[in-house]
């Protein structure tokens, strides 16, 4: 399979995967590719590299997508029948703009965004990323004026961050924690200053009172903003479920992001959450197979002088180790997954930083199975 | 590195990939070797540090001694604080402990759940132990989260401080906090791969933590591609690349050209990261292995060992 058959009837691409594998230039190269066929798409950045960033003409400022000029998409090697958009996802505005959308009035979103509680959790990161990159996904997906959406999931160490982190932090805005914990006073949170019940006493000593006053101030202010927040949550998750919604794992052939791609995709199942494929990036191919190095050299004697030639072999034997690490691994995870769900991208010679860059991956993710074999070999000898 | 081994806690941060549960447990090594007592402490939910020596088997979240002196621990928020509601709550703190309501609170509260994570990773590093007859650590390695995830981890305590302005919370948000600003105390170490976006966000971090008056004491330029061959000597393997009719030659060569292109893009972007940075710089070799076990960890502590044994100042 390639990515057009894994997105065929998707409007929505969620590019996850844990940091350091390539997600972002894989989303960008997806929605490259997505464009080329004609489609009108959306590119959902959260950190690109400068360079990628500046080749695609990105403004971190903006946090609404903008059209790539179509003179930097053409580089002569594939002609883009449809639309490139993209953008850089500032956090902090996100909230910010989530809040005055669904405030009652501008004063009290103004008072919201000044709350002391409010400032700590929009803008630590743990979550809020998360959060505030799905929002940005759902409101691009409401507004309808994309054919396809890709989002590059934030660069957390744990790929399955991206999905428990919304709902910690959603389960807070709701405020069912601390309401639930409020029931037993049956009183509210106004009660909470003087805090009859010994669990409430315990909480003042532990935590200290202001932040509970900061605490219940900033529920106080959300009042029934509150459900607004769950019904949001509700819907969303209602996008993520979709048919037309499509969770594509990017990793690298190493150990550990194998791991953790075995682990995403056994919990996407479990959640129900439509799992489309997984990219793999940065595979190392070569051909020795079994044969020993001594036979490098001798295939090298007749081209390039003796000490050349030996560090050619060194060079080759670590770069076995790495072909064979590889191997191993991807038989690990195809023996997970359906295996024509898994595509394979090489190591290249040099990291992407600009439309060519994208071009080169762009090239084996949507190949055939056939013309992604002899890339492959053409790379390789 | 007599210096930064001799501080107490030691936070290793960086983008995520780029090894740092590695050089942590490397290390690690490399002072325990030195006969300091070390834990190596990583942030739950990574699992990553104990799982390159054992298979953890659930025993992740004591402290458990993989090798002589040399100690790791998971570190979760939930049993950070039931432990911190038993020593410090008193029979209130441990009703509250048991509250499932009051846990379910807790956790949800954003930040919380760093708050504790680094209040145990103090604790750890105290001489007087809160955990009832546990012996003193001399060095506690912090495997981090990763860079933005990892600087707010750091200004944690100090926010919480704030927040709470009064009470226990603030008490011991500020008394950790200080702790952290102490230099001879604490140090901070990022691990950057030499590729645009980790040394990027190494970048990024030298100034954030200067923001917040802290030092980066260390950089450690992890998985450097051997510069192999000459510029002179790549004409030579592309000629050879066209005259040779074997296969094999060919991926040799092929994979020869592949390997001196990234060699001499890694060389490139630690040049940057050298220019913009002013903390000591030490590289470590990339590692051909199919995947890091004890034996390639001890040789990152050789490596480690090698390049810091000399004095300050001396590279």
């Amino acid at each position: 399979m390639n990515v057009s058959e894994m997105l065929e009837g998707k409007r929505v691409c969620v590019c996850a995967g844990s940091g350091g594998v390539g997600k972002t230039t894989t989303s960008a190269a997806i929605a490259l590719g997505m464009a080329a066929q004609g489609a009108k798409v959306a590119v959902v950045t959260i950190d690109p590299a400068n360079r990628l960033a500046n080749a695609l003409g990105l403004q971190e400022l903006e946090n609404e997508p903008r059209r790539v000029e179509p003179a930097r998409l053409a580089t002569g090697a594939l002609e883009v029948k449809g639309e490139l958009w993209a953008m850089m996802l500032d956090p902090k505005r996100t909230f910010d703009e989530l809040i005055e959308r669904i405030a009652p009035d501008p004063a009290r979103a103004e008072e919201i965004k000044a709350n002391r509680v409010y400032r700590e959790l929009s803008t630590a990161v743990s979550g809020s990323q998360e959060l505030t990159a799905i929002a940005k996904l759902y409101e691009l997906d409401q507004e309808g004026q994309f054919d396809v959406l890709v989002l590059d999931t934030p660069p957390s160490r744990n790929a399955l961050e991206f999905l428990d982190a919304p709902g910690r932090l959603n389960a807070f805005l709701e405020g069912k924690a601390l309401k639930a914990f409020l029931r037993p006073t049956g009183m509210g949170m106004r009660v909470l200053g003087r805090g009859a019940l010994p669990l409430l006493m315990g909480l003042r000593r532990v935590t200290g009172i202001d932040l509970i006053s900061d605490l219940s101030t900033f529920f106080q202010l959300l009042g029934d903003m509150t459900s607004d927040f769950s019904q949001r949550a509700a819907q969303v998750e209602t996008l993520l479920r979709a048919d037309s919604t499509a969770f594509l794992l990017v990793t690298s052939a190493a150990r550990e992001p194998i791991d953790e791609a075995i682990w995403f995709a056994e919990r996407l199942q479990t959640d129900g959450l439509p799992f489309a494929g997984v990219v793999v990036n940065r595979v190392h191919h070569d051909l020795l197979g079994d044969r020993a190095p001594r036979e490098v050299r001798r295939s090298l004697a007749r081209v390039l002088p003796p000490g050349l030639a030996v560090r050619v072999t060194e060079n080759f034997r670590d770069y076995h180790v790495l072909a064979q690490r590889d191997d191993h691994n991807l038989a690990r995870l195809a023996g997970q997954l359906d295996e024509r769900r898994l595509l394979l991208v090489p190591q290249l010679d040099d990291d992407v930083h600009d439309v060519a860059g994208l071009l080169r991956i762009h090239r084996y993710l949507f190949a055939s199975q056939a013309e992604r074999d002899r890339l492959v070999a053409d790379m390789v000898a | 590195m007599a210096a930064l081994l001799d501080k107490r806690l030691l936070f290793v941060t960086g983008k995520g990939g780029v090894g740092k549960s590695t050089v942590s447990i490397a290390l690690g090594l490399l002072a325990a070797r030195r006969g300091l007592r070390t834990i190596v402490a990583e942030l739950a939910s990574q699992e990553r540090v104990q799982g390159l020596f054992s298979d953890g088997g659930g025993e992740q979240f004591r402290e458990l001694e993989i090798a002589p002196r040399l100690f790791t621990i998971s570190i979760d928020p939930q049993q950070a604080m039931e432990e911190y509601l038993r020593v410090k709550g008193g029979t209130i703190g441990q009703a509250l402990g048991s509250s499932r309501l009051f846990q379910a609170f807790a956790m949800a509260t954003p930040g919380m759940r760093e708050l504790l994570s680094i209040g145990k990773v103090w604790e750890l590093a105290q001489l007087d132990r809160r955990t009832r007859g546990a012996a003193p650590y001399d060095l506690v390695i912090v495997d981090a989260p990763a860079t933005g995830h990892g600087m707010g981890l750091l200004r944690t305590p100090r926010t919480f401080a704030d927040i709470a302005r009064v009470g226990p919370i603030a008490h011991q948000g500020h008394t950790i906090a200080e702790t952290i600003a102490d230099a001879e105390f604490t140090g901070v170490i990022a691990v950057s791969t030499p590729e645009e976006m980790p040394v990027n966000e190494t970048m990024l971090l030298t100034d954030e933590l200067a923001k917040d008056k802290l030092a980066l004491d260390l950089v450690v330029v992890n998985a450097l591609y051997p510069a192999r061959f000459e510029p002179s000597e790549i004409d030579e393997l592309n000629g050879a690349l066209t005259r040779t009719r074997s296969a094999l030659a060919r991926s040799a060569l092929r994979a020869a050209l592949s390997e001196h292109a990234r060699a001499g893009t890694q060389r490139e972007q630690r040049d940057r990261l050298s220019a913009h940075v002013h903390a000591r710089l030490v590289e470590l070799p990339y590692v051909f292995a199919d995947h890091l076990g004890q034996p390639e960890i001890e040789l990152m502590s050789d490596a480690l060992e090698a390049t810091l044994g000399a004095p300050e100042g001396v590279s």
